[in-house]
């Protein structure tokens, strides 16, 4: 017990340290990148006709005139207290527009996840445990051919056949073009949900199938299937017996790791959809060179991926005996 | 003597794996030629050979455990029914037991005990699995742990426990013993001994001569994946018993009779001598040994070699 215990805080603590790392980092281009974020901030044409008072007040906020470090740790405390500027295109507070954003995406982003995840995890288990055999060559070239489209065509090609050709889907959107909110159902929202998830899964299954049937093929191959073999286990009982217990845990990391393509790809998805998520605020942000809206979800971002990552190393210690036990313990 | 029914007869097993060399040239790689192992019902028969001639692919073989990219050809005969891939599916765990060679045959995330029983939880499995433990000195608590968390020797007798676990015809022990202090190797070979002298059968892989002259009824000789000898455990009272110039070489190298080794090498498969394989290391050799060499009978036991004589040696 007391080792999955120190095995978790020394788990968290590395998150930590990497997110004050991917904070550092994020700030830093920020600032560096030719932008001047007063400027960036305010726009143009507003900045020029602005008081002086204004400008310098602004300019503090950003801490023009203070040294890099300084400008980071202040940077950073406000963050942390949940102010992080004003959005240039939007011009709201950022934390009140990720929130909002997150709220849209969140739904299309787990849904998708939970899809691609057990379908890619059966997928490749099916492929893996048959290599050769037919479900295996169905899975590798459905994986193939996807994996090797760009996510933006893929979204492109969906949103013609479904939602213009086909027209079971509306296309683009969160709610109905001009419904009045108060009247969107649910069913609406869902019904606007489905292509981008679908499309957002399509990809991602393709992914994990693919590394999970390598792994289900190198414990196929494994000593210990070889010897459950000799001693009579049936492939069902095999695959139940030992398989699936060993490919637990790298189906979790795949799973975990797979959060950070769910962003990149919800950001390209979300533009074809015309999704209003995170990912859609992420790309107006960078074209308008909002910079604290910039900024700001990439830190939620890489919060979100650093937590998968640190969910998944948990459960490595409760779930793996070799962290749990200790690799020399007991005896 | 041998009026006893046969286990196991393996004649002229060749295996060979299908690789794809430089480029998209395919190659078969011949590892096994020619072999021949008997097993008759009370024996224990060793299979000793230098690493690499072969030993645990024979064992892979009768249990069907050969990766796809490879060929197999010859004869095998169970109980006097022939191993087809069909029946190998029908004997192997239950009628035919194995003893892996290494200890990472186990599962690294299951505890040995519910492994030792293949998941099952029947009582009656249960009590074997107890008893074996207990027979080859493992305390209680070692069924709850994981492979990692076991010694060399405990995962050793972890593996004889579970080969025990079902009344089987022929036990296959590939290098059983190392790891195991002397008293347990010694209980271990009197368990295999026991076994047989059920009317069973016991394949005792290993690259010890002197613990195969121990125990064994019989000793096939392995070199570079064919049978040099086939010979009783009583030939070894005296080089001149001996059929085979490796079998002799392997005898001059025991420490009784002197340690001596002899120059060379086990050829690799890649670039295996024409004729006799152990040809370039033979001081006897002549041109004839670069021409077929077949397995003959020569005093009770068997060899390929053209040069032994029919008679005993003066
Ligand atoms: N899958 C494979 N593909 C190609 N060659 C193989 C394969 N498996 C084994 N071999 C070769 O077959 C030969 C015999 O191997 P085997 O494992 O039977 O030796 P062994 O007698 O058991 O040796 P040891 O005493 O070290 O266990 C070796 O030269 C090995 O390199
Ligand atoms: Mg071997």
């Amino acid at each position: 017990m007391n080792r999955t215990v120190v095995f978790i805080l020394k788990s968290i603590a590395k998150a930590v340290s990497l997110m004050i790392g991917v904070s550092i980092l994020a700030f830093t281009l920020v600032t560096v990148s030719p932008l001047d974020p007063v400027r960036m901030n305010v726009g143009n044409t507003a900045y020029n006709s602005m008081s002086p008072e204004k400008k310098a007040e602004l300019a503090s906020y950003w801490g023009v005139d203070t040294p890099p470090v300084e400008r980071y740790l202040h940077w950073a405390k406000e963050f942390l207290h949940g102010n992080m500027g004003i959005s240039l295109k939007y011009n709201r507070a950022v934390s009140e527009i990720i929130r909002q954003k997150f709220l849209n995406s969140m739904v299309l982003m787990l849904l998708a996840w939970l899809l691609s995840g057990v379908l890619g995890f059966c997928m490749g288990v099916l492929a893996g445990a048959r290599r050769g055999g037919l479900i295996d060559k169905l899975v590798q070239g459905y994986s193939i051919v996807l994996a090797s489209m760009p996510t933006f065509w893929i979204a492109l090609v969906f949103l013609m056949l479904f939602a213009v050709k086909l027209q079971w889907f509306p296309f683009g959107m969160s709610v109905p073009i001009g419904m009045d909110p108060a009247d969107v159902t649910i069913f609406d929202s869902l019904r606007h949900l489905i292509l981008p998830t679908i499309t957002l899964s399509v990809v991602g299954v393709a992914n994990i199938a693919l590394h999970t049937r390598e792994k289900m093929i190198d414990i196929m191959e494994s000593d210990y299937v070889l010897y459950a073999r000799a001693r009579g286990d049936s492939e069902w009982e095999i695959i139940r017996r030992h398989a699936l217990r060993n490919i637990l845990i790298p189906a979790i990391t795949l799973q975990f790791a797979s959060i950070s393509e769910i962003f990149g790809g919800s950001v390209l998805v979300e533009q074809v959809f015309s999704y209003p998520g995170l990912g859609q605020a992420a790309v107006t942000a960078g074209l308008g060179g909002d910079v604290a809206l910039l900024l700001g979800i990439s830190v939620i971002t890489a919060v979100f991926v650093f937590g998968g990552n640190l969910i998944a190393n948990i459960l490595y210690g409760v779930i793996d005996p070799r962290i749990r036990r200790g690799q020399n313990g007991g005896k | 003597m041998e009026t006893k029914k046969t286990i196991l007869d393996i004649s002229d097993l060749s295996i060979s794996f299908v690789q794809y060399d430089r480029g998209l040239q395919q190659i078969d790689l011949p590892v096994i030629t020619n072999l021949n192992v008997k097993v008759g019902e009370g024996e224990i028969v060793a299979v000793v050979g230098s690493s690499g001639s072969g030993k645990s692919l024979l064992a892979h073989a009768i249990l069907g455990l050969l990766p796809e990219n490879a060929n197999v050809v010859g004869r095998m005969e169970f109980a006097g029914e022939l191993l087809t891939p069909a029946r190998i599916l029908q004997v192997r765990g239950k009628e035919i037991a194995l003893v892996p060679q290494s200890v990472n045959y186990l599962d690294p995330l299951m505890k040995v005990g519910p492994q030792v029983r293949n998941g099952s939880k029947k009582p009656e499995k249960i009590r074997r699995q107890k008893s074996l433990f207990q027979k080859y000195d493992l305390s209680r608590e070692t069924e709850e742990l994981f492979p990692f968390e076991l010694s060399g020797g405990m995962a050793r007798r972890v593996l004889l426990s579970a080969a025990q676990m079902h009344k089987s015809r022929l036990l296959i022990a590939d290098e059983p013993t190392p790891g195991l202090h002397l008293a347990m190797a010694k209980r271990a070979m009197r368990d295999f001994r026991a076994f047989a002298d059920e009317g069973n059968g016991v394949l005792l892989i290993t690259h010890d001569i002197e613990l195969a002259l121990e125990v064994a009824d019989r000793i096939t000789v392995f070199y570079a994946g064919t049978t040099v000898e086939e010979a009783l455990v009583t030939d070894f009272s005296s080089e001149k018993l001996l059929r085979h110039p490796y079998t002799k070489a392997l005898w001059n190298a025991l420490p009784q009779n002197g340690f001596r080794g002899i120059e060379g090498l086990q050829p690799y498969v890649k670039d295996m001598p024409k004729g006799c394989p152990f040809g370039p290391r033979c001081s006897n050799r002549t041109d004839a040994c670069e021409g077929e060499i077949p397995l003959r009978q020569v005093r009770g036991g068997a060899v390929r070699c053209i040069l032994t004589e029919e008679k005993k040696e003066a």
